[in-house]
């Protein structure tokens, strides 16, 4: 495979794990994906199934005590993101080329700082271009109005700004130094429903006006459907189906996860009766089960299920990784 | 974030707290020493009769540790193992009691202040605000001015000292619990609040008094301690020892073995106190754990 | 902030109050006669008679008390000694320098110590560092201040010779002082400067700053520790209550004549007076403190800033 010029990110066969105390949580089980240019892709998946680890893992901002990635490449216009050291890290990726929209406004941003400032803070670390203290100052008043926000209200403590306000600050924080990829983590979630429509809107915006690359979180469908090119559905530390918002929505494949996700939607064109929720829970990661990990809770599971992991089966870019359709035929297998 | 809760399914919340506190080696070390302190004050008599420690010997005096003092002898000629030993008992008397009591009074008038009237919180409030206004070995010293130094009175005085910063914990836990919803539960069908408070409050705040407790045993041991250093305490002959390095003073710079057996007996006893609280404190709440 | 500093200050008064009267209170119930234990057996009915007289102690207990705070807040008046016959301040204005110098100089060393090791030590958890100043701060936090004080005296007067072991001569008699009281503290101060670390390193806005590409050294200092540095003020503010009780012992260690040896040396002639100036006194200093403690709070937490001007404007 040749890393064709528009590529950005990626991603290859990613493994990250926790350690506790006694047990291993294995949060990540080979993720591969990948990113191009301006391209969105929507992560997907319950809570737990691994979508913020890949995130952070990319950003190399894990609990560095517990959390350890044991295997794979982050490939980030070209180099390998997991052999960058620390330093050139912080200088030329992290918050430069690539930032992070945290899932919580209310608790990602410093207290007793004033929001102008925790904005400007990014900037002054990668100031190459060496800007002058006001033109750090104009360029934070550009970006807290490009997030709908009055610049005076740089002066501002987090606590004297409503929710959907310190959400925007996150966000003007994660665009100030205009990255070429923005990880939206569930950038919406703690947000009101009226509130979280109209940040959806504005990322989407602000984004196709920076032509920025975004891989967005979400456990949300129809989000996804709205705003992403890609959609990866991710299942206890798995990728288990990627490919075009199409392939996904209206696929001849289609995983029966995916197929249980649809169907804890609410659908407004057909008329059904009743939402059909997944039955059962996330497997315990640190003790997941062998062959397919959604076996358990799977309505379709076979024999093989049980023993044999299925690899993707692929039809142009859709890939699906089940054994309904033949996908036992053999997956590069990981150990 | 995942941590297996397997091994403590079946088990109860003070046995899961026993387990968990017996994980904990330092602080099972901790409640070794404090057994010790304990089995020496029975069978202190059996190591080392107290007569060692009074039978005056102007001949042996001022020695060094040797097999047959380990710990030396003093001005007089007394074996000061033997009176480190017998010490013990009067640090514990005071410190135990007074802990004790103070607890308890802190319990009653936490668990007055967090269900009954606003009122009365408000006038506790204030009354506690005055008495920590003055630091604790200051009112301990006024109440000895007034009162003398005996180990009674020590009591009392410890006590006054502690009761506020007790009241105030017992106040704060009650509060915090009363505020919880099972407590707006059980008043909501029909449970008095005398019920109530000896059902589910004092229960559930047990164990953070107790861990508050072994906190206090070790403050006061070492503010004992320091009200007979500075002859307002305990006084010689008495070989509390506060009293024992009162009396070596003088000594500083001849014996300095008279100074060091006595300090490391306090520093250990006050050291296993907070081991024991610490560990309590971990085991009652992992999450606190650092 | 002007005027909440105000409205504190007319806060401290009914504590003084309520200071004197416990001290008052706590000190009536001396057994025995003042003037027999001041002048004697020998001494005259009318030398009794003029003893009491001189010190108002023909008056009942409610109108001493009330004339004691009256002459407080009108004349800075704390009492006359019974032993002197001279005002209990004359003597509190010598003594006091040296205690402040003492607990301020002792509090300054075990902050410094124990905020930057506590810091360290809950950056770099479970290393080394952190277990072997984890271990110490347990002893030390255990030792019994004057204990402390003899043995330092000890290794730094006596066997090296380096420093005076006891007086007020020189600045170089008050660093064993500053030690024996301080290192106790600061092991305290160590402790809780590491909780609270532990906790704000695992705050959100912390992997924020990480986030934006800020070096370790800021998101550390600037980020996480500007924060805990909030309960950290507030512990130190709870600890001075304890160091200065330490205070009055190590004054007693050292043979300092500050306000501590003068509080027990008075506790011990029975002199009363001196020892109600002395401990309201103090009190006053303590109560001082805990207010500048807030003060600087709500200089550093911009949310209990905006409370207090909020309410300040009204």
């Amino acid at each position: 495979m040749n890393t064709s010029n528009n590529m950005l990110l990626k991603v290859e066969n990613l493994q990250v794990v926790y350690k506790a105390r006694r047990e291993t949580v294995y949060a990540v089980n080979g993720v591969s994906l990948s990113l191009k240019k301006g391209e969105t892709l929507g992560l997907v998946g319950e809570t737990g199934a691994g979508k913020t680890t890949t995130a952070y893992a990319i950003l190399r901002v894990l609990p560095d005590r517990t959390a350890k990635v044991v295997n794979g490449t982050i490939e980030f216009e070209g180099k390998n993101l997991l052999e960058v050291p620390e330093n050139l890290m912080r200088h030329g990726i992290r918050g430069e080329k690539i930032a992070i929209i945290f899932q919580d406004p209310m608790s990602a941003l410093n207290p007793i700082m004033k929001v102008g400032d925790q904005i400007a803070e990014a900037l002054k670390f990668h100031n190459k271009e060496e800007l002058s203290p006001e033109k750090i100052e104009e360029q934070v008043d550009r970006t807290l109005e490009l997030v709908g926000i009055q610049k005076e209200r740089k002066y501002d403590f987090p606590h004297q700004l409503s929710g959907g306000m310190k959400q925007r600050v996150v966000i003007a924080i994660a665009l100030v130094c205009e990255p070429v990829l923005i990880i939206a983590d569930e950038p919406t979630t703690a947000l009101d429903v009226t509130i979280q429509a109209q940040v959806l809107a504005m990322i989407d915006e602000l984004r196709e006006k920076l032509g920025t690359a975004m891989i967005l979180i979400t456990h949300d469908l129809g989000i996804v459907a709205q705003m992403c090119d890609n959609v990866a559905i991710m299942y206890a530390g798995e990728i288990i189906e990627i490919g075009s918002v199409e392939e996904i929505y209206s696929g001849k494949m289609q995983h029966p996860y995916t197929t249980g996700l649809f169907g804890s939607l609410p659908d407004l064109e057909k008329k059904t009766d009743r939402l059909y929720p997944i039955e059962g829970l996330m497997p315990d990661p640190t003790d997941l089960p062998t062959g397919c990990k959604f076996n358990p809770r799977c309505p379709r599971c076979m024999d093989i299920c049980r023993e044999v992991q299925p690899g993707f089966s692929v039809e142009g870019t859709h890939r699906v990784a089940c054994h309904l359709y033949g996908g036992g035929t053999g997956r590069e297998t990981d150990e | 974030m995942f941590m297996g809760k397997k091994s403590s399914r079946s088990m109860s919340p003070l046995q899961e707290t026993i387990y968990r506190f017996s994980q904990n080696k330092v602080s099972l070390i901790g409640l070794a020493v404090v057994i010790l302190l304990l089995l020496v004050i029975i069978f202190g008599e059996f190591v080392t009769p107290f007569e060692n420690g009074v039978k005056q010997n102007i001949r042996i005096r001022l020695q060094g540790p040797s097999a047959e003092h380990w710990f030396g002898t003093d001005a007089y000629g007394r074996d000061i193992f033997t009176r480190v030993l017998h010490g013990t008992k009067y640090t514990m008397m005071i410190a135990f009691p007074a802990t004790f009591i103070a607890e308890v009074i802190g319990i009653i008038l936490g668990a007055c202040a967090a269900f009954y009237s606003r009122w009365f919180d408000n006038i506790l409030m204030r009354v506690l605000d005055v008495f920590q206004a003055i630091p604790g070995q200051l009112l301990a010293l006024a109440v000895v001015a007034a009162l003398g130094g005996s180990i009674f009175n020590l009591v009392i005085a410890m006590l006054i000292a502690r009761i506020p910063a007790s009241v105030r914990t017992a106040r704060s836990i009650m509060i915090s619990l009363v505020g919880q919803e099972y407590i707006d539960a059980a008043r909501s069908y029909g449970s008095r609040d005398y019920h109530l408070i000896f059902r589910h409050v004092i229960p559930n705040s047990l164990g953070a008094m107790i861990v508050s407790m072994t906190i206090n045993l070790s403050a006061i041991t070492l503010q004992v301690s320091s009200m007979s250093y500075i002859g307002l305490g305990v006084s010689p002959p008495t070989p509390e020892w506060g009293a024992l390095l009162s009396e070596a003073r003088e000594f500083i710079i001849t014996a300095p073995h008279m100074i060091i057996f006595p300090g490391i007996a306090i520093l250990l006893t006050a050291l296993s106190f907070n081991l024991v609280g610490d560990g309590l404190r971990d085991a009652l709440d992992p999450r606190l754990r650092d | 902030m002007i005027k909440y500093i105000i409205r504190r200050l007319i806060v401290l008064i009914p504590i003084i109050i309520g200071v004197t009267l416990v001290v008052f209170t706590i000190l009536e119930m001396t057994p025995g006669d003042p003037a027999k234990m001041m002048l004697g057996d020998g001494a005259t009915l009318e030398q009794f008679q003029a003893f009491n007289a001189k010190f108002g102690l023909d008056k009942p207990f409610v109108y001493r008390f009330f004339n004691y705070i009256l002459q407080l807040f009108t004349r800075f008046d704390f009492g006359t000694s019974w032993l002197t016959s001279r005002p209990v301040l004359d003597t509190l204005k010598a003594r006091v320098p040296i205690t402040l110098i003492i607990a301020v100089s002792s509090i300054a060393f075990a902050s410094i110590i124990g905020v930057s090791l506590g810091v360290i030590s809950a950056v770099k958890q479970y290393s080394k560092l952190d277990y072997i100043s984890r271990l110490t701060a347990m002893i030390l936090a255990a030792v019994p201040v004057f204990w402390l004080g003899m043995m330092l005296a000890i290794l730094f007067a006596l066997k090296l010779g380096w420093l005076p072991s006891s007086g007020t001569g020189s600045w170089k008699h008050y660093i064993l002082p500053m030690m024996t009281l301080g290192l106790p503290y600061s092991a305290r101060i160590l402790r809780s400067t590491r909780g609270y670390m532990l906790e704000a390193v695992r705050q959100d806005f912390v992997r924020t700053a990480r986030s934006k590409g800020v070096p370790e050294r800021v998101v550390i200092w600037k980020h996480a520790f500007l924060n805990a540095c909030l309960p950290v003020i507030n512990t130190i503010g709870v600890y001075m209550g304890g160091l200065l009780g330490g205070a009055v012992v190590t004054e007693n260690v050292f043979g300092c004549n500050g306000l501590g040896s003068f509080i027990i040396n008075s506790v011990k002639r029975k002199d009363i007076p001196a020892v109600t100036g002395g401990t309201v006194f103090l009190a006053i200093i303590f109560a001082l403190i805990l207010l500048s403690v807030d003060i600087l709070y709500a200089f550093v937490d911009p949310r209990i800033k905006a409370r207090y001007t909020a309410k300040g404007a009204k």
